[in-house]
């Protein structure tokens, strides 16, 4: 399949970049790991006049923890976050996600900021972040400005981002001690979008009760899936079984999943509150072993 | 748009379209034809090379994209007339039916072999999860990769 004909661009600064998207507006895509917009492209699913390809950019990669957060490049790839030993012993939930995105192949390529920024409800990121709290920075023609994820996702393919901006990083914040969280996605086959996935984060006070708690939910609805009701219900309770099963039906209420080849409506929620009830079990075991 | 890029440690350019797919410009300008086109939709592997020593899937990658990188098909993987041990292991444990996955399945092992030289049979399933053998020959597959990785220790 051959993709639709378009001018390509490699700039070698973000201003530079953002410079094109401002002078190209609509007509231009941004190009990180591709693994997403070239598929789309070669189905005639998207057709831009002009690629701004930012892999040229120095800068935009990389894992590091400051100031409080975990600060993760937009080109970073998916494979880099596998195999970062900060995520893997720190940051479980993020860990769990960036191994069972697409296949070990796509992942050498998919980026970080591509996943959130692609606005798909059925991609891993977007939950993980939600659970997590994270923020994104964008870079505009006008400078740079912070998002909180929460608001982030505005529709079906769609984010808050500008037409001439670009993502550039990703902040989690630091989790304090015993914190906790996991990913727990069901697919058909490696590769194929998530049926229904879950990911939750909880951070214990020192008595046990859930001092914080984020759930979010993939591919069970317009846009990626914040399940505040099931959070609020388990906050400053203890995390026993009739606590996290509570949880579990209200994200499970907070789905709205559309009957598709991968399962119906009532099959996907439930799957839903079976995820988040094993979700929530493995972070507050996770959590308690992070003192 | 010009690319010059290395291949199997020789130099090669082109004159392409940005539109032009790296499986594309690698079979039908460069001919080198034993990278596969497969499902050519991200999913099966069979057109598996190494860019800058990770294996990647060049259905999935602009040829412009490919500009001064450092590029290994499967013709990279025999050398001075010996096959490598992974083609051995191929041919001794019956690793191919049709043929159709193996360059796509060659390159994936070979890059992971270099990262995880002894491999258990899970790793190895893991390893090449994004390569689908439509023979399902999965189990002479795992063989075929453990016989090299024998060989090479």
């Amino acid at each position: 399949m051959i993709p639709a004909a378009f001018a390509y661009h490699a700039p070698s600064t973000i201003g530079e970049a953002t410079a094109l998207l401002a002078k190209l507006g609509e007509d231009a895509k941004v190009l990180s790991g591709g693994q997403s917009l070239i598929p789309l492209m070669k189905l005639r699913l998207a057709s831009p006049a002009h690629l701004v390809d930012i892999n040229g950019i120095p800068g935009l990669s990389g894992i590091r923890e400051t100031d409080g957060f975990l600060r993760i490049g937009a080109l970073t790839r998916e494979s880099e976050l596998e195999e970062s030993e900060i995520v893997r012993s720190r940051y479980p939930l993020l860990h769990d996600t960036s191994k069972v995105i697409a296949d070990p192949l796509v992942r050498n390529l998919a980026t970080i900021g591509g996943n959130l920024a692609h606005g798909d409800p059925a991609n891993d990121h977007p939950a993980t972040m939600l659970a997590l709290g994270a923020e994104v920075v964008a870079v505009g023609p006008k400078g740079e400005r912070r998002m909180p994820i929460a608001s982030f996702f505005t529709g079906p393919f769609e984010t808050g981002l500008k037409p001439d901006e670009i993502l550039t990083e990703v902040r989690v914040p630091s989790p304090p001690a015993r914190s906790g969280g996991a990913y727990l996605k069901l697919e058909r086959k490696v590769g194929d979008f998530a049926t229904a996935a879950v990911a939750a984060q909880v951070t214990l006070a020192a008595n046990g009760a859930c001092e914080s708690v984020g759930i979010g939910l993939t591919n069970v609805g317009l846009t990626p899936i914040k399940a505040t009701k099931a959070e609020a219900s388990l906050k400053g309770k203890a995390p026993d079984e009739a606590t996290i099963k509570r949880a579990a039906e209200l994200a499970a209420e907070a789905a709205e999943p559309s009957a598709d080849l991968r399962g119906s409506v009532e099959y996907k929620k439930d799957l839903v509150r079976i995820l988040t009830t094993r979700a929530l079990r493995k972070a507050v075991e996770r959590a308690n072993t992070r003192r | 748009m010009l690319v010059k890029l290395s291949i199997n440690g020789e130099q090669y350019e082109a004159d392409v379209e940005p539109r032009l797919l790296l499986v594309h410009m690698l079979r039908d300008v460069l001919r080198l034809t034993g990278t596969h086109i497969g499902c050519d939709t991200t999913h099966c592997g069979a057109c598996t090379i190494l860019m800058d020593g990770r294996p990647v899937k060049s259905c999935t990658i602009f040829a412009v994209q490919a500009r001064g990188k450092q590029l290994m098909t499967v013709e990279g993987l025999e050398q001075d007339g010996k096959l490598h041990p992974l083609q051995e292991g191929f041919m001794a444990e019956h690793g191919l039916q049709c043929g159709y996955c193996t360059p796509g399945m060659l390159m994936t092992s070979f890059a992971f072999l270099k990262k995880n030289p002894r491999p258990s049979e899970d790793d190895i399933r893991w390893a090449i999860s994004g390569n689908l053998c439509r023979c399902t020959g999965y189990v002479n597959i795992v063989k075929a990769v453990q016989h090299a990785a024998a060989q090479m220790a």
